[in-house]
């Protein structure tokens, strides 16, 4: 496929990190159009650089704020910055209130940090669909830091690791947060846990409820066993700014650890595993279902399914077989 | 073609916190099925433009009750236009003598909506007007 | 405990009222109810008829009593307004600090009895007016302070040991009320003989106005220095003014306006003992309230009854003052801003004669009407006329205030006033539940409830199941002209001149000494008022001095909950 000037103009103008075209291009994979996926294929030789951090925990926990601080922690280092702020789409309306970045904005004229907020849009699992290509558009714009910031509850919790490399998990105390913590399988996926508001009553009870859930762990994978730090109030400037410092090291300690034991590898390879997943669903499966929707079998479906004259399974198998010869038969047509 | 969702980010230029018209705006239009990016009170123009520009919003809605609308509003617009972003588009809310009209029309502010505007016609001006771009 | 009526009576009362009932039903088939619910604005349901039975369990010595007296639900004074008016306190400011003084002047002369200020947003934030933030802003909503020397001109030719001053201010409190202080030194009078009130109460701040500098710990920690500073130096003033206006105003219900108010005056009462080691009593008496005169008539009666009610029950059982005064709640009133319509503007002033007269029902001690331009821009002197005219008539015609707490022992009137105070109990006993006022604020609690009643009014409006004359009902017509004031860029630039001069006349290397003491005073817990005091006078600006607020204890963002 020839890259017509437009499309060249476009990769240039993300590497260079214009933030016009890649927020629009953010703005066009979301919406699902087409030609912003094409876009992708020609961004993607250049991924790869940043060190995506997945932010995690359940609402109230003080997240953004985190961000918001870290973001500080990791400018003072001289790291450009990335944020993906990913917030839930009303059900029942598709809207949605966007609110994460207002803790951030006293960074919004640092050209050296991108924040964008996203909604879910109803994505199976709870992450925004578009979340792993705007991963690779802020990494080709150079962004050093890539934060993605989830609010946690549980699907999504557990989603998030497939995205990044290192996963903060962010809990407070007195919040039944622990319970959450088992429920959710969160002990696996987290690589550093965060105790917020750590000023709170109850600090001490989680951090040994969580310490002593570590403690059962036998092995951890390249010996990394999850910090647990704690992060003080936030209006008491002095010791804030410490643990914030804290844990932007933890963060980056976890990286070197990923870079000298070779995990770093294996993260990358879930993630594009992942990827071909979710590639594969766009390419098959979403427009198989638009068409039994738009043609208006899928009612003729589910009606013969609730008459019992049939069961999903089968269903499944008869369409799938019909749209795999469809496709044999379009590539043999050499399109 | 798929639909496309309108992205609006409301926002409270200058010093004043009357958020009242901004918050009771911001759940309406998330009702109304937009994205609504929110920027919380005392926004500076400059945080403002930075900010529509990321989140490649297609209106800016801006709130102000103070009176300091007249360099407010237009120096936004100017900051976009400025940073190529002249196809946002950008409206305006709050105490606003209708004397300000003309000069804010002037300025690039597409439409003001004063106390009593319904929010069914908010959402319906923004309907009719914004056309999500490409 | 006795009940209000005779066993007879009640029997009475419940047999005709089931015969009415039937004839209702009958009618109601016929003439069809207009509206399927009828609430109050605040969406409080009411009853078609109250009778004995609604008010049947009250204990008159308990629960009504008379003015004077605990409960003190028929007011404070045993008086009540024969002994003496409520003060007619209008609220103004505007441009530059002359501009006001020649506002002030109009005012007095025109029979007002108390004066209040509005300064303008830099001021309120505390910025100096060549702040980059302050751009536009300059003398729009009130009037422009940055130094001393713009106060002594705002105070020029004002009696300061005759006429009390309320400044409605918050983050900057301790800055504007040192310059009043200052200021009256320089014109010869003790700080023991002026009065007025700095509005000071930084919890609605975070609740509803958003006007914040500092996070709410130290916000309040500032107030409690005011407190303990008022009552030793400047007993007459009043250094709280706990304000439901603004919660109001952000859409609240009347009863999250009763409920927020006085939990924030339980938290400040609380922090002063805490932090201070002060006795109640000493300084209670001061404390004062401030709250709206919505357009739902008898509710916002009720609300100020029970809220009387509700702050002597507070004082004495949680608080064990012994003082009766420090039972008082005493309270200046504003009508509803939000109750004012751009469209038909001529009809606020009826909208704003209805309000007063419910707060001269309710009991007011002072009273702001709204001029019937408000909603446009800053009131011309015609329409601050017409707004003060209205208390005048209301006072000296209507006779309404010849007899105390007129409406009471009202079968509607008590009850409703039982539902508001017991609904606001539920409010305040959640609030204690989380920790506290400021506890319910970091989790967004107060924000939030306010935000969905806001949201909710707004939909009723829309939907046509409330009404604002002019604006979603007869909507056409009417739209008259009325003269808009502005204010001339000059104000600004004017500002900023005088600014800079002070700034290269005066000795910096004072001021500078002087906000290292005040730095220090921040933070070894000292009391920051003669620190201020001090600062002012060698002429700190009011950005110098919030600087160092801002510096020791840290900036508070909007958390923009929704």
């Amino acid at each position: 496929m020839a890259e017509t000037p437009a499309e060249k103009e476009q990769l240039r103008k993300i590497r260079a990190g214009d933030v016009r075209t890649a927020s629009r291009l953010i703005r066009n994979l979301e919406d699902g159009l087409p030609e912003a996926k094409s876009s992708i294929r020609r961004i993607f030789p250049h991924t790869g650089r940043a060190h995506v951090l997945g932010i995690t925990g359940s609402p109230g926990a003080g997240k953004s704020t985190l961000v918001d601080a870290l973001i500080s922690a990791f400018r003072k280092q001289d790291k450009t910055v990335g944020v993906l702020a990913v917030d839930p789409t009303s059900p029942f309306t598709g809207g949605a209130i966007l609110g994460d970045r207002i803790r951030m904005q006293r960074h919004a004229e640092d050209p050296g940090v991108f924040v964008r907020s996203l909604a879910t849009r109803g994505a199976l699992g709870g992450l925004s669909r578009a979340v792993g290509d705007a991963v690779h558009i802020l990494d080709v714009m150079g962004k050093e830091m890539i934060m993605v910031e989830t609010v946690g509850t549980g699907q999504q919790e557990v989603e998030i690791i497939n995205h990044s490399h290192t996963v903060v998990v962010v809990l407070v105390p007195g919040m039944g947060d622990e319970i959450q913590v088992i429920k959710a399988g969160i002990m696996e996926i987290a690589d550093i846990f965060v105790i917020n508001k750590a000023d709170r009553e109850g600090t001490a009870q989680l951090t040994s409820e969580l310490t002593a859930m570590l403690n059962m762990v036998p092995e951890f994978p390249g010996g990394w066993k999850p910090p647990v730090i704690r992060i003080k109030n936030l209006f008491d400037a002095g010791p804030f700014g410490e643990s914030v410092e804290e844990l932007a090291a933890a963060i980056q300690a976890h990286h070197r650890r990923l870079v000298e034991t070779g995990l770093l590898g294996d993260r990358m390879r879930r993630k594009a595993m992942i990827e071909i997943h979710e590639a594969l669903r766009d390419a098959i499966l979403e427009p198989i279902l638009r068409d039994l929707m738009q043609s208006r079998e899928m009612d003729d479906i589910a009606g013969r399914i609730l008459r019992k004259e049939s069961d999903p399974y089968t269903v499944a198998e008869m369409v799938a077989h019909r749209y795999l010869k469809s496709l044999q038969s379009e590539d043999t047509q050499g399109r | 073609m798929t639909e496309r969702t309108i992205r609006i980010m409301v926002a409270k230029p200058g010093l004043d916190g009357h958020d009242r018209g901004a918050r009771v705006l911001a759940r309406a239009f998330r009702d109304a099925g937009f994205e609504v990016i929110y920027t919380g009170c005392h926004q500076s123009p400059e945080q403002i433009a930075a900010a529509a520009i990321q989140e490649d919003v297609d209106v800016v809605g801006l709130s102000c009750l103070s009176g300091a609308h007249r360099y407010l509003f237009p120096r936004t617009v100017e900051l976009l236009r400025a940073q190529g972003a002249e196809d946002i588009t950008v409206i305006g809310g709050g105490i606003i003598p209708e004397q300000d009209f003309a000069f804010l029309h002037e300025a690039g502010i597409r439409a003001v909506f004063t106390p009593g505007a319904s929010l069914d016609g908010i959402i319906e001006w923004i309907r009719t007007n914004i056309v999500p771009r490409n | 405990m006795k009940g209000l009526f005779s066993k007879e009576t009640l029997g009475q009362s419940a047999e005709l009222t089931r015969k009415w009932e039937d004839e209702v039903r009958h009618s109601a088939a016929t003439a069809s109810e207009a509206k399927a619910r009828w609430t109050t604005v605040s969406d409080l349901g009411l009853k078609h008829l109250y009778t004995p039975e609604d008010v049947a369990q009250m204990d008159f010595a308990r629960d009504i009593g008379v003015p004077g007296e605990y409960p003190f639900l028929r007011g404070n004074q045993a008086t009540g307004y024969r002994g003496r008016l409520w003060t007619f306190r209008m609220f103004a400011g505007m441009g530059s600090a002359r501009d006001t003084n020649a506002r002030w002047h109009m005012l007095l002369k025109g029979g007002q009895t108390g004066l209040s200020t509005a300064f303008d947003f830099p001021t309120l934030m505390g910025y100096d007016s060549d702040s980059p933030k302050a751009r536009g802003e300059c003398g729009r909503c009130g009037v422009a302070i940055d130094t001393l020397e713009d106060f002594l001109t705002l105070m020029e030719g004002i009696p300061m040991d005759r006429v009390t001053t309320s400044m409605t201010i918050n983050p900057p409190a301790t800055v504007l009320w040192a310059m009043y202080c200052a200021a009256a030194e320089r014109k010869g009078v003790p700080l023991t003989e002026i009065g007025g009130t700095i509005q000071n109460d930084m919890l609605k701040e975070f609740i509803a106005q958003k006007t914040f500098m500092c996070p709410p710990e130290p916000s309040v920690r500032l107030i409690s220095d005011t407190v303990e500073f008022g009552t030793a130096h400047v007993p007459k003033w009043n250094t709280i003014s706990i304000s439901g206006y603004h919660i109001r105003e952000a859409g609240a219900t009347a009863i999250q306006e009763l409920a927020f108010t006085l939990r924030d005056g339980i938290e400040y009462v609380e922090d002063v003992i805490r932090r201070k080691g002060m006795a109640v009593d000493a300084f209670a008496p001061r404390l004062s309230f401030f709250f709206n005169a919505h357009i739902d008539f008898f509710e916002e009666i009720c609300k100020m009854r029970a809220a009387r009610r509700m702050w002597a029950k507070v004082m004495r059982d949680r608080f064990g003052a012994q003082d009766p005064r420090s039972w008082w709640l005493r309270f200046h009133t504003q009508t509803a801003g939000c109750s004012l319509t751009a469209q038909q503007p001529y009809n606020n002033v009826v909208r704003t004669a209805i309000e007063a007269l419910a707060a001269v029902l309710g009991g007011t001690q002072s009273l702001h009407t709204n001029s019937l331009d408000e909603v446009l821009c800053l009131p011309s002197d015609h329409a601050v006329e017409i707004a003060l005219r209205t208390q005048q008539i209301i006072a000296e015609e209507t006779g309404v205030a010849a007899t105390i707490d007129p409406l009471a022992g009202s079968y509607f009137v008590e009850t409703l006033t039982n539902e508001m105070e017991s609904q606001a109990w539920e409010y305040i006993e959640k609030i204690d539940a989380m920790g506290g006022m400021i506890a319910a604020i970091d989790k967004g609690f107060p924000q939030l409830e306010i935000a969905e009643a806001a949201y909710r009014f707004q939909q009723q409006l829309d939907a046509g199941q409330k009404v604002m004359v002019g604006v979603n009902r007869y909507a056409t017509g009417g739209n008259y002209e009325i003269p808009v004031i502005d204010i001339d860029e000059q104000v600004e630039i004017g500002q900023i001149e005088r600014l800079r001069s002070v700034r290269k006349r005066r000795d910096s290397r004072a001021v500078r000494r002087d906000l290292d003491d005040l730095k220090r005073a921040c933070k070894t817990g000292r009391n920051v008022m003669p620190f201020c005091i001090a600062a002012v006078k060698d002429m700190a600006t009011v950005q110098e001095i919030c600087d160092v607020y801002r510096e020791v204890f840290g900036e508070y963002r909007d958390p923009g909950l929704y």
